[in-house]
Order: structure tokens, then C-alpha cells, then sequence
């Protein structure tokens, strides 16, 4: 059974937003509203600076706070993928879920329910990768199976430096950056 | 330094999570106030089946005031979902690790229990309902004279209003991602409150009740009279209505204790704990929790109601009143301050 994630290389990322947009047009999420987005974080004193751009998005946790917390079973993990999905016929819109999560990647969809991040799943049962990955002019993004040793994510996981957003939370996000 | 710029600019997310307004606070403060008039009335019931309080006060008032209250606390949740008409499928399915799912079925269950707890006495303040429809008569007499009914209404009710008490806290303290929230002992802590919140009802209420007052009749006069008028013609017992400012002391110094407990547990905890100890302690919020809650909700009433039970002072409704404020204060506060706390990026890499 696949688990999927992905590896965002923060030393090619330069923060273009191709990312952005394609998942709006993909997803068509509503103006104004956002399922990815990019930081950049800068540390230390001028002239000494490092800077890090990151494509952010649900993490799609292990250990995942806003299934947990959802009084209906609408935030679910799905079997495909072990992804993190919202059924919006069974959202009832009471925000729970948008609280739970520490990285703030829900929101509340004008038309009511909780929307996040999907990984483009309707994209990747097609074989494809998702949006934001497919469009990226630096191939800074791989998605794949976390659970296959011979998966490109996997591979860069195991030769790479890497960091997760607030590990200290305790969510295990399966969206790793790698540094 | 550390400086940190995003792209993401969601409503209610950005720059801080602002997804509950003014229902939830007022739901939880009243879902509290009910859990309270559920445990303080299954006392009173319980005092009545064993015949310690033949007239049984506060065993009518704490029930239908509480029905009354949770029809608006339902109203205050159903208004602050987002996909309102999807809410049936709360309905649908039990979640064993959420506690909003669990308390969607306590209030459920709830519901027709203080309906059915407010109907057995309301015969009696209501002439003109007993009138009209003697069934309801005959089976509430039914019911007052069979004590092993009465307990089992009794504890019934005592044990899901402690169930909905700490629900309340327990909603938000499961959110890892507030660490304001994230502490266990919010749970009892609302339960506290909401205690303290209903004896205080109880005794505004009881100041109400004004002896040899004719029991108003008819359809509208009769029922707001059920609401407001004693059962018989005379006053609670100066014991039964010492007896509640005495609990009331008792939960409001329980609620001061575990108050601090809660701002021990934060500022010896983690970074996250800590910075939202500090959103209690200094800024936006300090004054709404030292002034609002701590002093005027909890030290003053506790300092005027023990006075009132040495006879220092005359008995007034004051210490009632900011209990009510204190009370709205404390869920205001943790949802609002809640809110704003957040994981704190501890390590620097």
C-alpha cells in the first residue's frame, strides 16, 4: 500500500509561485483563498544571512490532528495513498479542523465545507504527478511513494539532508524539505 | 533575527486563526451554565425523592431554564457552521477520537432528558396546563410518587451534565495545535465554571421568588409564571438558598485553584505553553483575565458571598451577577486568546 509525500528541494525552489498558480487553475480554488503558497524564511544579521524558500502545503500527516478532531468522518486518510482528504458532503463546516492544524493549511471554502490540499489525487490516479509538481521550472518538487526504497522520494530521503515543518508538534507531515 | 514572509493570506487563517466568532463562546458558556443546572437539579431531585425537600426548589427551575438555555446554545452552534445544511451528518456516525462528535450525541441525549425532567413538576406551577392536558398530569404525579423513579432522573441527569461540562473544555483542549488549549485540565475547569455559573442562575432566580404570590393563571400568564414563581407560596428555605451560595463558594474557590493550576502547568511547559501563558499574563489579554475574570468573577464573589453567609452583609445580587460575567469571561478569553496561541518554532536550524 503506497504512502505517499514529497521532497521539495529548497536549494533549487526560487519561490516563482508556478506552484501557486497551477494548483489554483488545477483545483480552481476560489480568489483570495490559497491550498499552497510559498515562505521565505531569512536568518541571522546582515551581511551574515542564509534564506530558505519553501512551497508549503498540507502535510498530510501521519499522526494527523484534523481527522482526528472531525466530528463527522468528512476529514478522512484516504486508502489511496494514505493522503489526508476532506469529503465535502460530509462537512458540516464547524471549523474544527481548520484549528487543529498547526501549519494553517485548511481554510473554509466559500461555499461552506473545509478545503486544503488534495495532493491532486484525481491526478495522480491518472498516473500523473500533482499540479504544482508537473509545472515546476527548477524540478525542485518530487512526489511519490514514501514507502517504496526505490521511489525517488525515498531515495533523496536517504541521501539527503532534510527538515519537516514543526517536527515538535508531533504530526509526522510527510512533505519534506530538503536543506 | 528571524523573519518570516508568506504568500498565503486565507480569511480567518491569516494572520492569526479567527474561525470562531462571538457563537462559540456563548455556546460553551451556556453549554456550561446547563451542565451545571443539570448536576445542581439532579440534586435538587435527588432531595426530593428522598424527601429532604418536600417542595423540592430549584428541581423545577433548574430544569426548564436549562432546556431553555440549550435551545439557544444549539441555535449559537447550528449558526456558527459554515455548511449548515450538511449538519445531519453529525447524526450519521460516532467518532471515538472526536470530542465534538461525542458531544453532538450528549446533547442529543440531553435534550429530551430536560424536557422530560422540566415536564414532571410543571403541572404543578402551571395550573392551567394541568388542566388542559391531564395526561401530563396524571404522569408526572405518577412519577413525583415513585422515588426510584425520581433517583433515576436524579442521577441521570447528574452524570450527562457532568459528561457535558467537561465536553465543553475537552473540545478545544484536544487541538494540538493551540497549546492554550492543549491542557487537560480545561475539562474540569469548564465543568467548574459552568457549576458555579448555574448555582449562580439558581440564585438569581430564587430572588424571584417572592412569598404569598398568587400562582398567575391562563395560557401565558401561567407560563411565564412557572418560570419565575416558586412552587407553593413561600420562599426557598433560608437553608436551601444558603445552602447553594455555600456551594457556589465551594466551586468558585475550586474553579481559583484550578485557574492556577492551569497557568502553572503553561509556564512550565513548552515554549508554546509558555508564549501562551504569556497571552493571559501581559498584552491583549491581561486585563479581560485579571480584571474581568480573576477579580471581578471569582475573588469578589467569593469575598461578598462569604460575608453574606457571616452576616456581615446584606444578601444581594451582586456576587450572582459577575459570577454570570466571570463565567462568559473565561470562555471568551480561551477561544479568543486560544485562537491566537500557536506552535512556537523552537529549534533554530
Amino acid at each position: 500500500m503506497a504512502r505517499f509525500g514529497m521532497v521539495i528541494d529548497t536549494r533549487k525552489c526560487v519561490g516563482c509561485m508556478d506552484c501557486v498558480v497551477a494548483c489554483q487553475t488545477e483545483n480552481d480554488v476560489p480568489v483570495g483563498y490559497a491550498r499552497d503558497w510559498i515562505t521565505t524564511e531569512v536568518r541571522g544579521e546582515f551581511p551574515n544571512l542564509t534564506m530558505e524558500i519553501r512551497s508549503e502545503r498540507c502535510n498530510h500527516c501521519d499522526n494527523p490532528p484534523c481527522v482526528y478532531c472531525c466530528p463527522t468522518g468528512a476529514s478522512h486518510v484516504e486508502d489511496f495513498g494514505k493522503t489526508v482528504q476532506v469529503n465535502a458532503n460530509r462537512c458540516i463546516g464547524c471549523k474544527a479542523c481548520v484549528s487543529a492544524c498547526p501549519y494553517g493549511a485548511r481554510f473554509v471554502h466559500p461555499k461552506g465545507y473545509a478545503d486544503k490540499c488534495t495532493f491532486c489525487l484525481h491526478r495522480v490516479k491518472e498516473g500523473k504527478d500533482p499540479a504544482c509538481v508537473s509545472v515546476c521550472p527548477t524540478h525542485c518538487m518530487v512526489f511519490g511513494d514514501l514507502d517504496d526504497p526505490a521511489s525517488e522520494a525515498s531515495r533523496l530521503l536517504r541521501t539527503r539532508k532534510w527538515h519537516t515543518l514543526l517536527p515538535e508538534a508531533g504530526t509526522k507531515p510527510r512533505v519534506f524539505y530538503l536543506t | 533575527m528571524l523573519e518570516i514572509t508568506t504568500t498565503r493570506h486565507n480569511p480567518l487563517v491569516d494572520p492569526h486563526l479567527a474561525v470562531w466568532s462571538w457563537e462559540i463562546p456563548l455556546y460553551l458558556f451556556v453549554g456550561g451554565i446547563v451542565a451545571g443546572l443539570m448536576i445542581l437539579g439532579g440534586v435538587a431531585l435527588l432531595r426530593l425523592a428522598r424527601g429532604e425537600d418536600p417542595k423540592g426548589y430549584f428541581s423545577l427551575h433548574a430544569p426548564i431554564t436549562a432546556f431553555m438555555l440549550l435551545n439557544l446554545g444549539m441555535l449559537a452552534l447550528f449558526l456558527d457552521l459554515a455548511h449548515k445544511l450538511y449538519v445531519w451528518a453529525v447524526y450519521l456516525t460516532l467518532q471515538p477520537l472526536a470530542p465534538m462528535s461525542w458531544g453532538s450525541w450528549v446533547l442529543i441525549i440531553v435534550y429530551p432528558l430536560l424536557l422530560v425532567s422540566a415536564l414532571i413538576r410543571l403541572p404543578e406551577a402551571w395550573p392551567w396546563l394541568a388542566q388542559r392536558v391531564p395526561l401530563l398530569a396524571r404522569w408526572s404525579d405518577a412519577l413525583l410518587a415513585s422515588s426510584r423513579a425520581l433517583r433515576a432522573l436524579a442521577w441521570t441527569n447528574i452524570v450527562l451534565g457532568v459528561a457535558l461540562g467537561i465536553y465543553t473544555g475537552i473540545l478545544l483542549s484536544t487541538m494540538v495545535a493551540r497549546p492554550l488549549w492543549n491542557v487537560s485540565i480545561l475539562g474540569p475547569l469548564f465543568l467548574v465554571s459552568g457549576l458555579s455559573a448555574g448555582a449562580a442562575l439558581l440564585h438569581l432566580m430564587a430572588a424571584l421568588m417572592r412569598p404569598q404570590r398568587p400562582a398567575p393563571q391562563g395560557p401565558i400568564a401561567g407560563a411565564i409564571g412557572a418560570l419565575i414563581q416558586p412552587l407553593g407560596k413561600e420562599p426557598p428555605a433560608k437553608e436551601t438558598a444558603n445552602a447553594l451560595i455555600r456551594a457556589d463558594i465551594g466551586f468558585l474557590a475550586v474553579e481559583l485553584l484550578m485557574l492556577g493550576l492551569l497557568l502553572i502547568g503553561l509556564v512550565t511547559s513548552s515554549a508554546s505553553h509558555a508564549a501562551a501563558f504569556e497571552l493571559l499574563m501581559s498584552g491583549k489579554f491581561a486585563f479581560a483575565f485579571w480584571g474581568v475574570l480573576v477579580a471581578l468573577g471569582i475573588v469578589i464573589p467569593l469575598a461578598l458571598q462569604g460575608l453574606e453567609l457571616a452576616h456581615r452583609i446584606p444578601h444581594t445580587l451582586v456576587p450572582a451577577v459577575l459570577v454570570l460575567i466571570g463565567g462568559y469571561t473565561l470562555r471568551w478569553l480561551m477561544v479568543n486568546a486560544g485562537q491566537m496561541s500557536q506552535i512556537v518554532q523552537a529549534a533554530v536550524r
